[in-house]
């Protein structure tokens, strides 16, 4: 008995300092993010390091292509994966048999488990082709291609999250839709999808914030020419990502200099767009909750 | 990216090398006598190649062991300076201000070509522009001329390949081929440049792509690519990059590769730099550079 107690409590508390640990480490990773990044702001002007020129090699550091870019690729990819992601979910819960949601499911997940670097390969040297070959842009390494390649990635999480929030919706909604005359699909669009709402629209920040901090598939497509994507067709023009100048130009950078320095303002940044789409996303699930409704 | 890899991986047979050539010693006790360190450090672009003589000599000579380590060329200039390592490999000259930095440190540092490096300008093959003079090339990538028809060719956009911008081949091209060698020069590249994380990204972009153009040193240009032939000005010869035209100075975008001694060296120092600069060159032609005459 005083044993049981004994050992109780040790987990207890083993399991208490895992968890502020974790808090702990992502405060100290933000703090040495800040520490190494903020001495840009003295070495390089303000207007430099918001500029639309990122020559880093001749003092130019600005982000503002790089954030751009970063945004553009993202977005379009989670443009095109939210539909499909959407549609695929009611597909495997809402509409396919049993024995076929028991092979869909497993399938997805496997999706979640192909290395990026395989995936960058393919975009390199399939994907890229077509696009030049379809799309008759100059080059096949353009943002549209990154954001093929980041939709292909962001499907499972975005699939199994809201089917997760479909299943959340209780079995006796559609009942009653169904017992009011509406048609299966009339159930599924207007009564279990508007139910799911902040679970799909969390999927959907989830799979943005996966997307976003993307490293390598994209840098091997993207052709990381840091151009301002600003022209109506930038999406067929290659462009070059926050990730992918930090992977790029980190491993040869002389450590304490300004362009070290810049490399890790570029990482506060995406730091602080990951933690708002994260928030986003809590805030939608939070929401919903103090409704008192599904979550 | 990969060829940072092959310099950890080798970087690891060298470590494991040395080793095996410590062990017989200390536990037989033969008679070859202490083992003499050489430390080698500096220009990534040149890594592969003083790993390969490294590697080499230490099978040569069996007393002596070199460590090669990477880092680039300014880096290795300034372990030199400090004293930390005997030999500096750089892809560039010393500045004037690094070799002022080592006299007022007490050495007078000594240079040493040890190869060269061609840099090579490839289309993909089925482009018909097959020759450029420098200040076409120069126009090309700051972005002034961006139809292959201003040159000659079908009418299409041109793409612009380039590797990372920490590369010194990188910075080589900018100084000698955009800017034309002028000092006074501002030009970058074009923004709309695609930065390649490897060699590899640029050949296989330069295989499939008609519109595209991109450069390299002369060791990594594969048999798929279609190599430019340059002149200096359009009255000049056009030449093609090899062993042949670097050595007798025709082609125009070619540039020594370099290690550096603090002070003239002196025992086993000397005699692997005498070996490179003979036997050694062997394996500077087999790594696709430059050997020199």
């Amino acid at each position: 008995m005083h044993n049981s107690r004994w050992s109780e409590f040790a987990v207890e508390s083993l399991i208490r300092v895992l968890g502020f640990s974790t808090v702990g480490l992502v405060a100290l990773i933000f703090v040495f993010l800040l520490r190494e990044g903020l001495p840009v702001l003295s070495e390089v002007a303000l207007p430099n390091f918001l500029g639309r020129a990122w020559y880093p090699t001749f003092g130019s550091f600005g982000i503002l292509p790089l954030v751009l870019g970063s945004v553009l690729v993202t977005v379009t990819a989670i443009a095109i994966a939210l539909p499909l992601g959407l549609a695929t979910a009611v597909f495997v819960r809402e509409v396919a048999p049993g024995w076929a949601r028991e092979i869909l499911k497993p399938m997805i997940e496997v999706l979640a488990g192909i290395p990026s670097v395989v995936l960058g390969f393919f975009g390199m040297t399939m994907v890229a082709p077509w696009v030049r070959q379809t799309l008759g842009t100059a080059t096949g390494l353009t943002a549209i291609t990154g954001s093929l390649i980041l939709t292909y990635m962001a499907l499972p999480t975005l699939i199994s999250v809201a089917e997760d929030a479909l299943d959340a919706v209780p079995k006796s909604y559609r009942d009653a839709g169904l017992a009011m005359g509406a048609t299966q699909w009339q159930t599924i669009w207007r009564v279990i999808v508007p139910a799911a709402r902040s679970g799909i629209v969390t999927a959907a920040m989830l799979a943005m914030g996966r997307a976003i901090g993307e490293t390598m598939a994209v840098m091997m497509v993207t052709g990381n020419a840091a151009r301002m994507p600003t022209e109506w067709d930038a999406l067929l023009r290659p462009v070059r990502t926050m990730t992918a100048t930090v992977a790029a130009e980190m491993g040869e950078v002389a450590k304490g200099s300004t362009h070290y320095h810049a490399l890790f303002a570029i990482g506060i940044v995406l730091f602080v767009i990951t933690f708002a789409i994260n928030m986003t996303a809590a805030r939608a699930i939070f929401a919903k909750r103090r409704r008192g409704g599904l979550r | 990216m990969s060829r940072k890899l092959v310099t950890l991986y080798t970087l690891l047979i060298v470590a494991c090398a040395a080793m095996a050539c410590a062990e017989p010693g200390s536990t037989t006790g033969a008679d070859s006598g202490p083992l003499r360190a050489i430390e080698n450090k500096g220009s990534d672009t040149l890594v592969n190649l003083a790993l390969a003589w490294a590697e080499a000599y230490m099978n040569l000579h069996r007393e002596i062991s070199i460590s090669v380590t990477g880092g680039g060329s300014g880096t290795g200039i300034a372990a030199m300076m400090n004293g930390t390592v005997d030999i500096a490999n750089a892809s560039r000259e010393m500045k004037a201000e690094e070799v002022a930095a080592a006299e007022a440190n007490g050495i007078s540092p000594v240079e040493h070509i040890v190869a060269r490096d061609a840099i090579a300008v490839v289309v993909n093959p089925s482009n018909p522009v097959d020759r450029l003079t420098l200040s076409q090339v120069s126009a090309i990538y700051s972005g002034q001329l961006t139809n292959w028809s201003q040159l000659g060719g079908e009418d299409r956009p041109i793409v612009l390949l380039s590797r990372e911008s920490n590369s010194g081949t990188y910075v080589y091209f900018l100084e000698n081929v955009i800017r034309l060698g002028r000092s006074e020069s501002q030009l970058l590249f074009s923004p709309d440049t695609l930065l390649m994380p490897s060699s590899e990204g640029i050949s296989v972009e330069v295989r499939q792509n008609p519109n595209a153009i991109g450069y390299d040193g002369l060791g990594y240009v594969t048999a798929d690519q279609k190599v430019i032939a340059l002149a200096v000005d359009a009255g000049m010869p056009y030449v093609l990059p090899s062993v042949a035209t670097v050595n007798d100075g025709s082609y125009p975008v070619s540039r020594p590769l370099f290690m550096y001694t603090a002070g003239e060296p002196e025992g086993e120092i000397k005699e692997y730099l005498h070996w490179i600069l003979t036997e050694g060159q062997i394996l500077t032609g087999e790594l696709g550079f430059v050997p020199l005459q």
